[in-house]
């Protein structure tokens, strides 16, 4: 297991190293620098200072040069200043901003993995049901609604015309003055409405995954072995069939990371909510390059981690798959 | 604080033009301002009071609490309120002193003596003097200070430091828009000097993130990415501000800042004209705002690269002006608030010229003005030709000012009907910049500049401006422009100067180096719980300080 482990983690490095060649490339690539933002529509700011400011920055340098400067700084987790005039250390930037994110993410999963998994069962074993069809229906909504627009219909149900929940944000402007028990119900009305947005689409895809895993598992041989010995309907669904059935279901989830976490770009954004997300978006509009490459970098890895997480947990909950290297060979 | 914030796309609505026209965005200029039937105050609500928050969005996180080296409108509105200037201008638009409590100018007015208020004291006690003023320039002026304020600065032969509460700066040659510079935000040298002398970039400073002003407000508190909190500073040299603490909230979505508007959790915020005459015009809204309304501080335009020799004649971009139906642009796109562009400057402002020539629409007259330049349609395809070439440019703009692009699709079927083919291209702001307009690579742009509180367009017009860096995109040259922008600097005289500055804008109007299209309004809203403001040609900011919430209608009492 260790050993498959170490190995899944080596065969990464390459992978990250492709991923961060192109990142670097493509950012390169792209027209305007960043000496643009800060000085190209600035009255009088004169040829010399913007020499002067890619100096600075060492744009000046051929790409190979500024790629291998750059990539010999990650190696040693310096990943230099922002180009922003604050230019703070860019670990500075990220790393207030990374519990954020990380934190809506997994309560997002969790979510959508607690409220899948349980439809999908119902689904499934009422197949053709009416229940079941309007959970097709929510499927195909949740497949075809945009997040934006739903975002937008949620905040000016809940936030404006009812009033109930905050739209923005992750704290009150009151927070300091509330108890704590106050405190804590204000950071998760905060929550509601992003992490439903969040979820909703993962929900959707999930659950039909979910449905579709369980209805092939229950026509298996073992299952009708189950039933032939006489065992009551709820225990051959949620100890034999179920088990089975959420393996493909546990494999995907660890996959759906990268795709939350291209979401909180958006979330973030719209919600007001200071995350990586939220950095990615500014960086870009302001061609902040050095933010950016570490947010690729820091995405990159993620994705890969939960790559490797879904095939381990997947040897985890299936006996059948069995990764110790001796095998393997 | 009009909302003229960091759009998506990092378009500002117009490019800065001088120095002092960001630092002085939080004054959007007003000819006619007007509002509309305030909320009148009920009787017994009692007069001013102190206290309350008002809660303003920025749409994007502040790069930084030193202005003089940031250049998004969120950090200058902010740095407004935290640091005290030397000048500034009055509700008329007219120069008064702030920190400065007079100033003279020699008789062979390359001298400026500045006098200083005694007794202002930075927020941490320290008294403001002359040195700061003088920290202040020599930072300005260091090449290695990241700033794009420095060129006024440049300008000064010497600086001394007269005695503690007087400054002498000495121009090489008569700088007039030098006075206005001087609206450049006063730095604490106590602070600073330590850092810069010892070769520490200031924006790695405490100063950068918790800084110490002398300004009206205090800084309280900047987490990032979320609020930036200032506290009326009790101590400031004009009486302390009535409305105790100003919350800006970063909301990095327009609709997100507008549905926060709507449900009253933002008490001022600038809104465009779909909003204005659509989105709030009901009962609730108009309960709980005051919208105000006023021109701009800005205009657009429709400028031709002048190296293409097809623009170069002067017929041909008349012919434009006249062709071009500028109420039609104004109504369909901005939805009647604004006005026709007559010329590079504000109405109301005391340099406008009122009667200069203007090109009503008339597109018989566009075709006549493009016959005699040589443009005929000559092989009946409905195109002008000449040369055997038809008639046919690109106009671009850039992406996420959805009124430029659709003032484009105006123009170009006014243009279509006499005869020009027109294409848009719509491109991302950093794009548009670098590989269309630095190199100069485009026929046609629309476009918008702000405007400065000085009449100074030196850096636009003049044909030695036409650098890949510079304002001068449009190779405009004019000898005739560049005597007046010159002599326009070389005096104080008002009077003088408005002659000047008239018949500059006699040739401009006769020349068209660009089609001014239109100077928008400023739509500003504001919670209907504040009183005091005072619309004025300079906007409603200008008196923020006096703003106040009457006891009973304040809303944040901690």
């Amino acid at each position: 297991m260790l050993a498959y482990l170490i190995r899944r983690l080596f065969i990464s490095i390459p992978l990250l190293l492709g991923i961060l060649c192109l990142s670097f490339l493509m950012l390169k690539l792209a027209p305007g620098e960043p000496t643009i933002i800060q000085q190209d529509l600035q009255a009088r700011a004169t040829g010399a200072q913007r020499e002067t400011l890619r100096q600075l920055y060492g744009l000046d340098q051929p790409l190979h040069v500024q790629f291998g400067r750059w990539l010999w700084r990650v190696v040693r987790l310096d990943f230099g200043r922002s180009y922003m005039p604050d230019g703070r250390p860019v670990l500075d930037k990220i790393t207030e901003r990374i519990p954020i994110t990380l934190g809506l993410n997994l309560l997002e999963l969790l979510i959508i993995f607690f409220v899948a998994v349980p439809l999908g069962i119902l689904s499934a074993t009422r197949q053709y049901s009416a229940f079941d069809k309007s959970m097709t229906l929510f499927v195909f909504v949740g497949f075809a609604t945009p997040d934006f627009w739903l975002a937008l219909l949620m905040m000016i149900l809940f936030g404006v015309q009812l009033g109930w929940l905050p739209m923005s944000g992750l704290r009150s402007l009151n927070f300091e003055y509330l108890d704590v028990w106050a405190q804590a119900w204000d950071v998760l009305s905060h929550l509601i409405l992003p992490v439903l947005v969040a979820s909703f689409g993962g929900l959707a895809y999930l659950s039909r995954l979910m449905r579709g895993s369980l209805l092939e598992v229950i026509r298996q041989d073992y299952i009708r072995t189950a039933r032939a010995k006489g065992l009551p309907e709820g225990e051959v669904i949620y100890k034999h069939a179920v088990r089975n059935a959420v393996i493909p279901v546990v494999t995907l989830l660890g996959l759906m990371l990268p795709g939350l976490l291209g979401g909180s770009v958006f979330i973030e954004t719209v919600f007001a909510i200071p995350g990586m997300g939220q950095l990615f978006v500014q960086s870009a509009f302001s061609r902040d390059e050095p933010v950016l490459m570490a947010l690729v970098v820091i995405g990159a890895s993620l994705s890969l981690l939960g790559n490797i997480l879904a095939d381990v947990s997947y040897g985890l909950v299936d006996p059948r798959i069995r990764v110790s290297g001796r095998e393997a060979r | 604080m009009t909302g003229s914030r960091r759009p998506r796309p990092k378009s500002p609505s117009a490019p800065g033009l001088l120095p002092l026209l960001v630092l002085l965005a939080l004054l959007p200029l007003g000819a006619c301002a007007r509002s509309e039937p305030a909320a009148e105050p009920a009787a017994g609500e009692g007069g001013p009071a102190y206290g309350d928050t008002l809660v303003e969005a920025s749409i994007g996180d502040i790069s930084g609490l030193i202005p003089n080296i940031t250049s998004d409108s969120a950090s200058h509105e902010i740095g407004n309120l935290i640091y005290a200037n030397l000048v500034r201008t009055d509700k008329e638009l007219r120069l008064e002193g702030e920190l400065a409590e007079r100033w003279e100018i020699s008789r062979d007015e390359l001298t400026i003596t500045f006098h200083l208020r005694k007794g202002v004291k930075w927020h941490d006690g320290v008294e403001v003097t002359a040195e700061d003023v003088d920290f202040t320039y020599r930072y300005m002026i260091d090449p290695k200070t990241p700033t794009a304020y420095a060129e006024s600065f440049r300008q000064i032969r010497r600086a001394e430091v007269v005695d503690r509460h007087t400054y002498r700066v000495t121009y090489e040659k008569p700088y007039a828009p030098g006075l206005l510079s001087w609206g450049i935000w006063i730095l604490p040298r106590h602070i600073l000097e330590g850092p810069w002398k010892a070769g520490v970039d200031l924006r790695t400073t405490p100063q950068n993130r918790h800084p110490v002003g002398s300004g009206p407000y205090r800084f309280r508190e900047w987490k990032t990415g979320e609020k930036v909190v200032l506290e009326a500073n009790p101590d400031y040299f004009e009486g302390r501000p009535y409305i105790k603490r100003v919350v800006y909230r970063i909301i990095p979505d327009q609709s997100t800042i507008f549905l926060e508007l709507k449900a009253r959790n933002i008490d001022m915020a600038g809104l465009s004209p779909i909003q204005y005459r659509r989105q709030t015009d009901y009962p609730a809204f108009r309960k709980a705002f005051n919208r105000y309304r006023y021109l701009a501080n800005a205009y657009a335009y429709l400028g031709f690269n002048l190296l293409d020799p097809r623009f170069q004649d002067k017929r041909v971009r008349q012919a434009m002006a006249s062709a071009i139906n500028k109420p039609e642009i104004i109504e369909g796109v901005l939805l009647g608030l604004g006005r026709p562009a007559v010329g590079p400057y504000k109405p109301g402002t005391w340099w406008y010229k009122e009667h200069v020539k203007t090109y009503p629409f008339d597109p018989e007259r566009a075709k006549a003005l493009l016959a005699e330049a040589g443009w005929k349609d000559t092989d009946g395809d409905g195109l002008l030709d000449k040369d055997g070439q038809p008639f046919r440019f690109t106009i671009r703009t850039n992406q996420g000012n959805l009124v430029r692009q659709q003032t484009a699709e105006i123009v170009q079927r006014r243009l279509r009907a006499v005869g020009i083919d027109v294409q848009i291209h719509v491109v991302e702001w950093a794009a548009f910049i670098n590989t269309f307009i630095r190199k100069k690579n485009f026929e046609a742009i629309i476009l918008g500049w702000g405007l400065g509180m000085d009449p100074d367009q030196y850096d636009i017009w003049h044909s030695s401006k036409t650098g890949p860096d510079e304002l001068n995109h449009i190779s405009y040259k004019n000898p005739k422009v560049d005597a007046l922008l010159e002599a326009g600097r070389r005096t104080f005289d008002e009077a003088k100067r408005k002659a000047i500055y008239g018949e500059l804008q006699d040739v401009l109007a006769e020349e068209q180096p660009v089609v001014f299209l239109y100077v928008p309004d400023a739509l500003p809203v504001v919670s209907a719980r504040v009183r005091g403001i005072e619309p004025a040609p300079a906007g409603i900011s200008y008196n923020f300080t006096k703003w106040y919430v009457p006891a009973n209608l304040q809303r944040y009492t901690r």
